[in-house]
């Protein structure tokens, strides 16, 4: 699913859409009325901004009759964590795990010597 | 009404009715789950429990709804952290949409009060147990095996779905 990823990547990388998943973060479940009300933005460039965000999955949509709601929806964002983060730290962790067991087993020889 | 709402959404590469089976048999739902048991008939009416391995219940409810491979609903409450607990029941439900080669799971969590810490604490661990479930439909194994990086996951409040 890599183009999945470079679409979370794509949405990501522009300042007014991280400040749109930033808005939904402090305040989920939004309009787009009530998004443009805290944002420098035309409603028009909003839109927009919100599309990209939910073709990449960041933003979940709900219909409440006729209201359109926005959710964030950090799943994607768990993803990026779970191969970008996690996975480098897990062996960091390791590697440490692995200097710790090392330097106990060797007391006891430095003891003798 | 005041609320508290968060809503998950996951394409999972699979089938509905085998994404159903994921969410509902209890053997299989521990292997992505963090090895959490759950307890259920999957019945409407009938009562619903997640368990630690030591025995101890994170939270109970019961089947609201059940209408596979589409949807299930759950009323959920904590159990065993006294501030969420008083928050009362929350009710979490489980959309399936067949999605071009794949299925769309939303996951939606809840309930009838402003800044509920309920809320808060399992926003932490839905998005885990998705990609957990993700991965696991997908390539056969889980993305992760612990909730939290400490091993204290039980100190930093609660359940499975991370509260």
């Amino acid at each position: 699913m890599c183009g999945v990823m470079d679409a979370v990547f794509k949405a990501l990388a522009d300042e007014s859409r991280r400040k749109l998943l930033d808005q939904l973060h402090k305040s989920n479940g939004q309009t787009l009325g009530e998004l443009c009300e805290h944002l420098d933005m035309t409603r028009q460039a909003v839109t927009k901004h919100l599309l990209l965000l939910e073709a990449a999955n960041l933003v979940a949509v709900v219909w409440r009759g006729r209201e359109k709601l926005h959710y964030l929806n950090p799943v994607p964002l768990q993803e990026i964590y779970g191969r970008w983060v996690e996975k480098y730290e897990r062996h960091r962790l390791r590697a440490l795990g692995d200097l710790k067991k090392g330097l106990e087993q060797n007391q006891p020889n430095q003891k003798k010597g | 009404m005041e609320k508290s709402e968060f809503v998950y959404v996951t394409y999972i590469r699979t089938t509905p009715e085998k994404l159903w089976q994921a969410l509902t048999d209890v053997k299989f739902m521990k292997q992505y789950w963090f090895g959490v048991q759950c307890h259920c008939d999957w019945k409407a009416g009938s009562s619903w429990k997640l368990v630690y391995d030591d025995g101890r219940v994170a939270d109970i409810g019961e089947v609201v709804e059940v209408d596979p491979p589409r949807r299930l609903v759950i009323k959920w409450r904590n159990e065993w952290k006294p501030e969420l607990k008083a928050e009362g029941h929350s009710r979490c439900t489980f959309d399936l949409e067949p999605w071009t080669g794949a299925v769309k799971l939303t996951v939606t969590h809840v309930i009838d009060r402003a800044q509920s810490k309920f809320i808060e604490a399992v926003s932490g661990g839905w998005p885990k147990v998705l990609s957990n479930l993700k991965s696991l439909l997908e390539s056969g194994t889980v993305a992760l095996t612990e909730m939290y990086k400490s091993n204290d996951a039980r100190t930093q409040g609660g359940q499975a779905a991370g509260s």
